[in-house]
This record gives C-alpha cells, sequence and structure tokens, in this order.
C-alpha cells in the first residue's frame, strides 16, 4: 500500500480523495497555486507545497511543477482527480518513469480511449454497439456524403481530437453536409490542431446512460450499475441518477454486460466509466470512456454501497477488488445536484467572496465540497463549487430530501445555480423520470414562454 | 480603436526598432511586445522533462514588501519578520524544487549575505525534476540576507533573498 499520496488537483475532489487517504493510512501531500493558499485541501492534507501562479497552465496542469512536488515531499503515488492532468497519457508516462505510481490506468488505455476514432474501432472490435457511421475517420466530402447515404440521415460531424461541442456539427441533407464538414473541419482545426473527423447518425434527444467500471492489476473487472446524466447544457452535466428511470432490469443486464465486455477489451485496471447514448426504442451506443474518477461518483456510492476512490487507490497498490464486489445490488435512489457558482438565469460564473455559509445534514444527504466560511471562489477556476447528493429507498423520497436539502443551502456572496435546480426538479416531466439530452433546451424554453 | 488601426499599429512597430508597445485609451489597453522567445520555446522532444527555462530569472518575482502589513501572497510561509525592514526587496522563488547555493559541494556558495550583487549575477540554483535552474539577480544593491539553507526544498514563491537596492 502507498505511504504517502500527492493529491494533484484542487476543490471538492482534492478534499475527497483526502477523506480517502485518510480512512486508509495514507499520509496526503496537497499542491497548490498561490491563489489557493487559503483552500481546505492545503489545510487537511498532511503536507502541502505552493507549485505556481493562479493560472492553471503554471501551476496544476504544470507536470514539471507536480513532479517535483511529488519528488521533495517523498510521493509514492500521484492522485489526478478529475480534469486536470487526470487523462493526459504523457503525465502518467513521466509519473511511471520517475517511479511515483499514477492512481489510474495504464498510459496506453490513457491514450486509445482519449482518441475517439481509435476508441471507436477498439469498441467494434470488441463487438460493443457503437452509433452507426465511419469505421475511423472519413478523410474527404465525397465519402461523407457517401456515407450519410448508407447510414441515413441526420447524421453528425465530431473531431477525433475533440471534445466540449467544439467541431460537432450535424446535417439533416446533402446539401447542409457539403457546408457542414468545411465547418466543422475549420472548427477542429483552430481548437484542436487537428481536421481529423469522423461521421455518425445523429441520435435526436437520447440519454446519456453510462456504467460505472472497475478494474483490478488481477485481472477482475466488475460493473457498479448505471447513472443517468441526461440533464445536461452544453454537454455539462447538472443533475445525476442512479438507478436510471429509464432502465429496466433487462436492459440493465444487457447494457451492463456491454460495459464490462468493453472495459475488458482494454484490460482496464482502475476505476472507468462507460459512457452510452440511449435511444428511446431501447437501442444504445457506445460513446465514450472516461479514463479516470468521474463528479458524479458519489451516486454510485449511495446506492452501492462502496467508496470508490479507495477502491481505486487499493487497486493502484496491486491489491485485489473488495470481495464479491461483482455482485453487488443496487439499494433505493441517489440524486445529484451540481451546485456552481454562476448567474442561474444567464449562467455566467459569478466569482467572489463568500459571506455565510451552511449545509444540510441530516438523512440520506451528502455534501461534497471544499468550501469554508470565508471561502474566495476564485475566477481562475472551475465554477464547480459544491455537489448535493441525497439518498432515499425510492425515487421519490431521494428527490424530497433533494428539494428538501437545496432549500437549506445557504451560500451567500456569489450567485449559484440553487435556484435553477430547484426548478428542474419541481418540473413534471422530471418527477416522472421523463427526459432526455434535449430536456434543459426544451426547459429553458417553456420557461422563457411562460415569462413572456 | 478598430481592427485596421491595430493592423496598421502592429506593422509600423514590427518595422521600428521598438520592443514593447502600451497604449491605454477610452477603455481598451494593447500591448504589443517583440520579445523574442526564450530558449524553452523550441520544440522539445515528446518525452523530455524540461521545466520552463528561466532565461535571465524571467520567472523570478521582485517585491517590495508593503511596511508592516503581513504579506497577503502568495502561501503563508513568506513573511519572514525582518522583511518588513524599508526598502529590502525580496527574491521569490519562481518555482517548486530544491535549493541550493552553490554550483557543485565543493565551491563555494554563488553569494552571501552583505555581498554586491548586480543584474544577471547567479543568485542560486533551484533544481525541479533534476534539471538546474540558475536563479539570475535583476536588481543592483547588496545582499542583506540568504533565507534557505542549501539543499532545502522551496515551494513556489518561497523568499530565497532579500537585497538592499542601490
Amino acid at each position: 500500500m502507498f505511504k504517502k499520496i500527492l493529491i494533484a488537483n484542487r476543490g471538492e475532489i482534492a478534499l475527497r480523495t483526502i477523506w480517502a487517504c485518510r480512512e486508509l493510512g495514507i499520509k496526503t501531500v496537497a499542491v497548490y497555486s498561490s491563489e489557493d493558499a487559503d483552500s481546505l485541501h492545503v489545510r487537511f492534507s498532511d503536507e502541502d507545497i505552493c507549485i505556481g501562479p493562479p493560472s492553471n497552465k503554471a501551476s496544476y496542469l504544470n507536470i514539471p511543477a507536480v513532479i517535483s512536488a511529488a519528488e521533495l515531499s517523498g510521493a509514492d503515488g500521484i492522485h489526478p482527480g478529475y480534469g486536470f492532468l487526470a487523462e493526459n497519457a504523457h503525465f502518467a508516462e513521466i509519473c511511471n518513469a520517475c517511479r511515483i505510481t499514477f492512481i489510474g490506468p495504464e498510459p496506453s488505455v490513457i491514450r486509445l480511449m482519449g482518441d475517439k476514432a481509435k476508441a471507436r474501432e477498439t469498441m467494434i472490435a470488441a463487438g460493443v454497439p457503437v452509433v452507426p457511421g465511419s469505421e475511423g475517420v472519413v478523410k474527404t466530402e465525397e465519402r461523407a456524403l457517401e456515407l450519410a447515404e448508407e447510414i441515413g440521415y441526420p447524421v453528425i460531424l465530431k473531431a477525433a481530437a475533440g471534445g466540449g461541442g467544439k467541431g460537432m456539427r450535424t446535417a439533416v441533407s446533402n446539401t447542409e453536409l457539403r457546408d457542414s464538414f468545411k465547418l466543422a473541419q475549420a472548427e477542429a482545426v483552430s481548437a484542436f490542431g487537428n481536421g481529423t473527423l469522423y461521421l455518425e447518425r445523429f441520435l435526436v434527444n437520447p440519454r446519456h446512460v453510462e456504467f460505472q467500471i472497475l478494474g483490478d492489476t488481477q485481472g477482475t473487472i466488475v460493473q457498479l450499475g448505471e447513472r443517468d446524466c441526461s440533464i445536461q447544457r452544453r454537454h455539462q452535466k447538472l443533475i445525476e441518477e442512479s438507478p436510471s428511470p429509464a432502465l429496466d432490469d433487462q436492459l440493465r443486464s444487457r447494457m451492463a454486460a456491454t460495459a464490462v465486455a468493453a472495459a475488458q477489451a482494454v484490460n482496464y485496471t482502475s476505476v472507468g466509466t462507460i459512457e452510452f447514448l440511449l435511444d428511446s426504442d431501447g437501442n444504445y451506443y457506445f460513446m465514450e470512456m472516461n479514463t479516470r474518477i468521474q463528479v458524479e461518483h458519489p451516486v454510485t456510492e449511495m446506492v452501492m454501497g462502496v467508496d470508490l476512490v479507495k477502491e481505486q487507490i487499493r487497486i493502484a497498490a496491486g491489491e485485489p477488488l473488495t470481495e464479491h464486489l461483482g455482485t453487488y445490488r443496487h439499494r433505493g435512489h441517489s440524486i445529484e445536484c451540481r451546485i456552481n457558482a454562476e448567474d442561474p438565469e444567464t449562467f455566467a460564473p459569478c466569482p467572489g467572496q463568500l459571506t455565510d455559509l451552511y449545509f444540510p445534514g441530516g438523512p440520506g444527504v451528502r455534501i461534497d465540497s471544499a468550501l469554508h466560511g470565508s471561502s474566495s471562489i476564485s475566477r481562475y477556476y472551475d465554477s464547480l463549487i459544491a455537489k448535493v447528493i441525497t439518498h432515499g429507498v425510492n425515487r421519490s423520497e431521494a428527490l424530497d430530501r433533494m428539494r428538501r436539502a437545496l432549500q437549506a443551502v445557504v451560500i451567500e456572496g456569489v450567485k449559484t445555480s440553487i435556484p435553477f435546480l430547484l426548478q428542474v426538479i419541481e418540473d413534471e416531466d422530471f418527477i416522472r423520470g421523463d427526459y432526455s439530452t434535449g430536456y434543459l433546451e426544451k426547459f429553458m424554453a417553456r420557461k422563457k414562454a411562460r415569462l413572456s | 480603436m478598430n481592427f485596421e488601426e491595430i493592423k496598421e499599429l502592429v506593422e509600423i512597430i514590427s518595422t521600428r526598432n521598438v520592443n514593447e508597445f502600451e497604449l491605454e485609451r477610452a477603455g481598451i489597453k494593447i500591448r504589443i511586445s517583440k520579445n523574442q522567445p526564450l530558449a524553452a520555446a523550441a520544440p522539445a522532444p515528446l518525452n523530455s522533462l524540461t521545466p520552463p527555462a528561466v532565461g535571465g530569472g524571467a520567472g523570478t518575482v521582485v517585491t517590495q514588501p508593503a511596511p508592516a502589513a503581513p504579506t497577503a501572497s502568495p502561501g503563508s510561509v513568506l513573511a519572514p519578520a525582518d522583511a518588513e525592514e524599508e526598502g529590502l526587496l525580496l527574491v521569490k522563488s519562481p518555482m517548486v524544487g530544491t535549493f541550493y547555493a552553490a554550483p557543485s559541494p565543493e565551491s563555494p556558495p554563488y553569494i552571501t549575505a552583505s555581498e554586491e550583487v548586480s543584474p544577471g549575477k547567479v543568485l542560486c540554483i533551484i533544481e525541479a525534476m533534476k534539471l538546474m535552474n540558475e536563479i539570475e539577480c535583476e536588481v543592483s544593491g547588496t545582499v542583506v540576507r540568504v533565507y534557505p539553507e542549501n539543499g532545502q526544498p522551496v515551494e513556489f514563491g518561497e523568499t530565497l533573498f532579500s537585497i538592499r537596492p542601490r
């Protein structure tokens, strides 16, 4: 087992990782930018090292500074959290070359899954269903037109190096596809320096359902059920829940088996997530694999009774997964709402100084946050400031607890997304579990119509 | 000011012997700099562990301590008691690493207290990821105090020297 772990992250996930290390009896090293000197991950770690000025590039993304801090502190493992260096294969290789264990999967697997086109090829070879489309990249406009005729419109073009909606274009006809191809290529070049595209059938308002996977170095791979993350705004998840209101037992076990097969295809050895798109006819397709711990991991922890970060650390130390983990079944229902420091009307980020803070507890309520009473929310970093996670015997109780918890959260000094979240969880369609990735767009349009 | 005017400005400056140009008016601020890229800008091999080079002490932070007020940033360990003495400049570490006062264990230290320094003079080495980064002086003056011990780890922003400027 590790003796000392350096946590190459900040905010709630750095704190979450410190809690896991404390329970495992492992010493922790926090690294921080000069902007974060007054933060809780610095306060609650055993050691702390300032690695740079506020900008991400100069601190949390600064590989030489992070490695240097690990060497100076004598850490034998680095936990990357999510974001920052978590899915940087080059960083994982450097850690391993410096004999500091990267707490995550093999660098080669990170690299493979980070390349959307290669990941897709790998999954096709493993018999995992993918959205009908090009096998590999589409080099020319003519080839794109041929393919679109074959698989049927609407189609979507995506940048092979992409993410975050950039380099993505949809088309419903030949004429539109000609224009989209040029635009998507130009966008991909400017955003990623790589104009390689691939093409897929565009699913109209699918659900985003992902499966939690764990694999150990002994070759055991298990899945711990799904999370429904369809409530998204511009590809940013806002509310996640487990189990998904859209799955019955039969569909669930089919998707779970596929998720395990996908992880087996790359001999996966950490915690990871297989993301699927699910259409209204119960067809599901591999979208991508996330090779890290995810923001929404707590909903799985609540319904499965596991500690995913501790499992992740044990796996990296070469230990086998907790016995019988693969036979765990979900108990009750869990929902997570992400609280962002942003204007609930315009979604503009809202940094600033907190003047008051209260988080409710009580039955079935968990808050993951690194806020404290005198926190200042920095403009340099992500606007996610807290995650409210509730658990209940069923979805209805989990929702009741979410409502009362959100109503009792006090965050003064900055605007937060809480009023918006409350509106969503009071919405009839959401309460019925009747929603897809297109839900928020419709919700906003309805809201606008009501106001005008 | 419109795009054409900015373009014109860039063209004029790029053909003249001007290294830097700054203009602020009516809510906009323009800064055009012809600074040559540092050695670090050369394409590095993919697996190189090279941290950004500290060319000419470019990363060195020199601050004038505010009298009486505790230094608020960066970090909390950065307000040595006597730094409040008026008129002293603090040289802070531009990176996290190991502080070396001399080029090798046998050599005498680069500088000692009460020594005269001038811009370009090497003050110490910070080792980060097996790379020796020379930290150069940016001012003329007298070294008042060397803070870290030889071989001691230092953080980003940690005080290395205080200098009384001339």
